[in-house]
């Protein structure tokens, strides 16, 4: 096939993914004059974010007169253990609060505080309450807005598109994208002067996930194979609280919202375990009493509940209940709000936690206590950025969104992300028509490499009798949790690594049945590729860091090391190799470094109390 | 567990067939597993959209044993035990293959409606506005757009000439969302009546009845729409009139 038959289109931007960071990189994009073209997997309006629940962080102050930029930009750089890209984490503070406006200038009609302003709510790691919302489906509401924003502009939209390989000119620089349409199986160039990843996150390659198929990574792994580095693949955020019964829901997401309105966490022996795991890190802020975690929710004198530690923290300590016996009969913990709030308030807060169990386990949450266990949520790691031009390292390509790294270190606070999509959405946009419109002519890309990718993308369809991909992808599952889940061991991590080889060899020979045409089998044996390349990437560099540390637990290394704390793990492909090696965390100027002088260290993540 | 037997459409354009596939039953399970189990093993290139998994994303409709529902939130155990399951794909909109339909009939729509048009902020930077006066249209920004809605609405359903002057009831809510917006300033009432076919719904409420999300979209969008675009219709001072009432009271309200 000649480049001259593929169906081609020429844009100043082209921007891959239509979740949060996308539209919002697109509508800036196009509001900047530059010719945009938007694509995604799935129809408009479906990304992930759509299944964001609790609400997105910005310190307006609109509940508590105290909060203000500088506190959420500590909350956030001690929550990801101050491995994050200080300048990442500055602009999200400083800048979230007029996104959060602009949402509403554009439609969002966010729940309200007594006095018509936009209500906040206490989400884990969070100082002050500062998540808006709107009840528990705030990325419904935030990919809505967007979504009929950018509708309005007249953006042009590719939906069912899957990109599979980012193609590079002459110089180096990346200028076209291939892909196919899902539909039709049939095969779409983009030739472009800038290029945006806004793909989501990797979460698909473990088994218990909250992820949907399409967080198959395909942007880290675009990233990667086009030359840019990514950084921290090793920490992954798993999610204390995911369904874990029944079986077929297994993964699916309880919000963190449940416990910032005052669920709590129990195991079979009644016991609320929590108060068991406080770490030095954050004790000074944890109560240490159920009276005093108790008035806190009213009066934010107190000390917060330890149910509202980061992630990380609550995950582990589920996870050492359940391993010490005093799991539920479906292997999670008890997570109880029926036992402390009203029906009504229950129904009001958290419609549809209260629809999600209704439906699809039974369980009616105003009465019973729901059963709750870790499930692997959110990437840290991505593509490696230049934080205010959301710039990669590679000529032509950004990132934002989940697949961009830096910005929450080792662990996300809970809220962040939905406001580092608008924030880093935002900047991608100017970022990338900037660089688009100072450019005097589209770039060349050379007909061979295109025809190369189409042929590579078409070699399942020609080995019908080889492998199913559906059970490849089980398998991958399978290692990624069993060998790279949320605690890790060098021995494991090893057996993890030796296996994805031989699944990587599966995945090169792996078949598909049937046709062209919107083929499930042919469309999960090209996400494999990502889901492979992605799983290396967090296996490699989780191998290295000897320490643990927010979204990466080792059970031989049981402390945080403070020589880890001085530097990320960098990986990139050359030649068909992958590599991980250190570099040193970017200094933060002492204007900031001062907001941390009376801190307590980055903390032992598994405390005394961890085996009671 | 005992086995269960699915029958889903499969073809495309140019026509198709039933396939029945037998799959172990087990505890828990919703359609769309099923659909999953039958496409991991004995179907792998079967066509079927999904995201969420959680009744979220609105992207797993299809019409299980006739009545339009979401694969995802629809318990094995909540259909006829011991019966075959009949899966097909929306009727309202074109076929692709199997499961999937080409529903880009309502993006197209999505597009003709005019954007909100905000008033300007408060003298402090602000916008004010009380929880009872979003709580409606909150109601109406639920909408996971499955289209479930416009796939049950007879005067799209067997009648393919009206889509091209009829926009369906998840028109009427985006419409009914923009008109009872706090902020917003713009007039959609001579559209709505023209080009988006208000006239032609004949409140049979099946749209209200399939909705996902519960949303009263007769009762709360498109009655209250039909009876605003009756009243104004030849009166522009009127309507003004009323929006600046509805405006100013608002004010009021957050004083
Ligand atoms: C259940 C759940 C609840 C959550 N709740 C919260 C919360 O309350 N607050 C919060 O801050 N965060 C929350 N998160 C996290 C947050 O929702 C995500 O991190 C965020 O939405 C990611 O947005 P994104 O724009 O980066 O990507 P996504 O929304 O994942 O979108 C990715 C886009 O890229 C497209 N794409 C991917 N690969 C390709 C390809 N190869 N070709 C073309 N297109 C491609 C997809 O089709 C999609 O359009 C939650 C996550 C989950 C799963
Ligand atoms: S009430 Fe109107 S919009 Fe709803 S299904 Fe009936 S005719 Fe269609
Ligand atoms: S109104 Fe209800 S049925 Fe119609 S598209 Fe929206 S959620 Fe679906
Ligand atoms: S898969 Fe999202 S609604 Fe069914």
């Amino acid at each position: 096939m000649t480049e001259s038959s593929v169906e081609t289109h020429d844009y100043d931007v082209v921007i891959i993914g239509a979740g949060g960071a996308g539209l919002r990189a697109a509508i800036e994009s196009v509001a900047r004059g530059a010719k945009t073209a938007l694509v995604c997997k799935s129809l408009l309006g479906k990304a992930h974010t759509v299944m964001a629940e609790g609400g997105l962080a910005a310190a307006m102050g609109n509940v508590w007169p105290e909060d203000n930029w500088k506190v959420h930009f500590r909350d956030t750089m001690r929550g990801g253990k101050m491995l994050n890209n200080w300048r990442m984490a500055e602009l999200h503070a400083k800048e979230a609060p007029d996104r959060v406006y602009e949402l509403e200038e554009w439609g969002a009609l966010f729940d309200r505080t007594k006095d018509g302003l936009i209500l906040q709510r206490d989400f884990g790691g969070h100082r002050y309450a500062r998540l808006a919302h709107v009840g528990d489906r705030t990325g419904l509401e935030l990919i809505r807005t967007l979504q009929q924003r950018a509708v309005a502009m007249g953006i042009d939209v590719f939906m069912e598109l899957k990109i599979v390989k980012l193609i590079h000119d002459d110089s180096g620089a990346v200028a076209g994208a291939l892909g196919f349409w899902r539909n039709s199986g049939e095969f779409v160039l983009f030739r472009g002067k800038s290029f945006v990843l806004a793909s989501g996150g990797i979460g698909k390659s473990w088994k218990y996930t909250s992820n949907s198929w399409e967080s198959s990574g395909d942007g880290h792994a675009l990233a990667l194979w086009a030359g840019a580095d990514l950084i921290d693949m090793e920490f992954v955020q798993f999610h204390p609280t995911g369904m874990v019964w029944p079986l077929s829901v297994r993964g699916l997401l309880v919000t963190e919202g449940v416990r910032g309105d005052g669920g709590i966490l129990k195991n079979s022996d009644g016991e609320r375990f929590m108060f068991n795991y406080i770490p030095p890190m954050f004790a000074p802020d944890t109560a240490d009493s159920v009276e005093e975690a108790d008035k806190w929710y009213d009066d934010k004198n107190f000390r917060r509940p330890p149910e509202l530690l980061p992630r990380d923290e609550v995950a582990r300590s589920i996870n050492s209940e359940v391993k010490a016996g005093r799991g539920t009969a479906h292997g999670g913990v008890y997570l109880d709000i029926a036992s402390r709030r009203s029906p009504e308030y229950i129904r009001r807060r958290l419609p549809s936690m209260y629809h999600q169990f209704k439906e699809l386990a039974d369980v009616d949450i105003t009465t019973t206590p729901m059963e709750v266990g870790p499930t692997c949520h959110y990437a840290m790691g991505g593509v490696r950025v230049d934080p205010d031009s959301t710039r990669a390292t590679v000529d032509g390509l950004f990132a934002a969104g989940e697949v961009a790294g830096g910005m929450h270190g080792s662990n996300r606070l809970g809220g962040n992300s939905l406001s580092d999509l608008i924030v880093f959405g935002r900047r991608a946009g100017i970022g990338a028509s900037e660089r688009a419109l100072g450019m005097t002519s589209t770039p060349k890309i050379s007909e061979a490499l295109v025809n190369d990718a189409i042929s590579e993308t078409l070699l399942p369809l020609t080995r019908s009798d080889a492998e199913n991909p559906f059970s490849v992808q089980h398998d991958l599952q399978e290692t990624m949790q069993d060998l790279v889940g949320i605690i890790r061991t060098h021995r494991e991590l090893e057996e993890a690594i030796e296996k994805l080889e031989v699944l990587q060899d599966r995945v090169d020979k792996v078949g598909a049945t049937g046709g062209r045409r919107f083929n499930s089998s042919w469309h999960t044996a090209v996400d494999l590729k990502s889901m492979i390349t992605v799983s290396k990437a967090c296996a490699n560099s989780a191998i290295l860091r000897k320490e643990s540390r927010g979204g990466h637990t080792r059970d031989d290394f049981p402390k945080a090391d403070p020589e880890f704390g001085k530097i990320n793990h960098v990986v990139s492909f050359k030649n068909g190799a992958m590599s991980v090696t250190p570099a040193p965390l970017p200094v933060m100027p002492a204007e900031l470094a001062v907001l941390f002088e009376d801190a307590p260290p980055v903390s032992n993540p598994t405390p005394k109390g961890g085996d009671k | 567990m005992s086995d269960i037997t699915v029958r889903i459409w499969r073809g495309d354009e140019n026509g198709g067939e039933f396939k029945e596939y037998v799959v172990p039953a087990q505890e828990g399970e919703v359609v769309l597993d099923v659909v999953h189990r039958v496409q991991a093993g004995q179907a792998p290139d079967l066509a079927v959209r999904w995201n969420c998994k959680a009744g979220k994303c609105g992207s797993c409709s299809a019409e299980i044993n006739g009545r339009p529902r979401l694969m995802c939130m629809t318990r094995m155990n909540s259909l006829p035990e011991g019966e075959p399951v009949t899966i097909t794909p929306m009727k309202t909109f074109p076929i692709i293959r199997d499961l999937v339909t080409d529903v880009s009939f309502n993006f197209e729509k999505l597009k003709e409606v005019p954007a909100l048009k905000p008033k300007p902020r408060e003298k402090d930077g602000t916008y004010r506005m009380m929880q009872q006066d979003i709580e409606r249209g909150q109601e109406f920004r639920k909408c996971i757009e499955c289209f479930l809605c416009q796939d049950v609405c007879h005067v799209i359903r067997d009648h393919e000439e009206n889509k091209e002057n009829y926009a369906g009831p998840r028109l009427f809510i985006r419409y009914a969302d923009l008109e009872m917006h706090p902020l917003d300033t713009n007039d959609r009432r001579k559209l709505l009546q023209e080009k988006a076919g208000l006239g032609m719904c004949n409140i049979t409420k099946c749209c209200t009845e399939v909705c996902p999300e519960h949303i009263h979209i007769t009762d709360n969008a498109i009655i209250p729409l039909k009876e605003r675009v009756v009243d104004d219709r030849y009166d522009p001072i009127a309507w003004l009139g009323r929006k600046i009432f509805k405006r100013s009271s608002k004010t009021q309200a957050s004083a």
